[in-house]
């Protein structure tokens, strides 16, 4: 059962960012929707984790939400993509950007996240 | 075949493939090697294939997004890799935490460039 869990929420998980990036990513500007959905995708995965940690998640949920869902909404490929696109077109301030707000809120994010509730 | 079943379809195998990976190498290390490897992997098969001339050429669009965006996006993470750095921080090692935020983001942007290098000049593909 558990890959059904995973293949499920991986597929709800990558249409929910199809979906997020058509309104996001216009072209020739930062890439919007990968960019909100790392972030948001992040701190969901970081309170799914709190959740998982304190025991009171189902394994199930946790593979349908966390592994799944979570996992393929966000997506570490299209952001490399994105910024060797960026890097390409000489839009280094924006790469650089991009890179460092990417990482910033989501460790960030995560990082409130533990040190709040775990 | 609609882009929406298609996206959600090769989500699903992404996933999949992802979750079979973090199973196969689990346990072995607290440094999760099993993420930094499907999202260096997939950086690199995600510029290729989708910047690649001839490799996907007369496949439907529709079946190419569902490569591109749904098996590969799903394949790669980056919710676990956030999560991740901030438990070696708080639970492991800082020094440990910092290598895999470099190895990923030096990795990841070295591979992403490389499949784009090696699908447009390899054989002197002019572009």
């Amino acid at each position: 059962m558990m890959f059904a869990y995973v293949a499920i929420g991986g597929g709800v998980g990558a249409l929910a960012r199809f979906l997020v990036s058509e309104v996001g990513n216009p072209k020739g500007s930062l890439p919007y929707g990968t960019w909100l959905a790392n972030i948001l995708g992040s701190l969901l995965l970081g309170g799914l984790v709190v959740l998982r940690t304190k025991h009171v998640l189902p394994e199930s949920i946790w593979q349908l939400a966390g592994v799944g869902f979570c996992g393929a909404f966000t997506t570490f490929s299209t952001f490399g993509k994105e910024t060797i696109t960026l890097l390409q077109t000489n839009q280094f301030k924006e790469a650089i950007i991009y890179i460092a707000s990417s990482l910033f809120l989501s460790i960030s994010l995560v990082w409130m996240t533990f040190v709040l509730f775990m | 075949m609609s882009v929406y079943l298609a996206i959600f379809i090769g989500g699903a195998l992404g996933a999949s493939g992802r979750f079979m990976i973090s199973i196969w190498i689990e346990e072995a290390s607290v440094f999760p090697y099993e993420t930094l490897l499907v999202n260096l992997i997939g950086c690199f098969l995600l510029t290729y294939l989708s910047t690649h001339p001839t490799f996907m050429k007369g496949i439907p669009s529709s079946i190419k997004i569902g490569i591109t965006t749904g098996i590969i996006g799903a394949f790669t993470t980056f919710s676990t890799f956030s999560t991740e750095t901030v438990q070696l921080w708080m639970d492991t090692s800082q020094t440990l935490a910092i290598l895999y935020v470099v190895s990923s983001l030096a990795g990841g942007l070295v591979l992403s460039w490389l499949g784009f290098f090696t699908a447009n000049n390899w054989k002197g593909h002019a572009k």
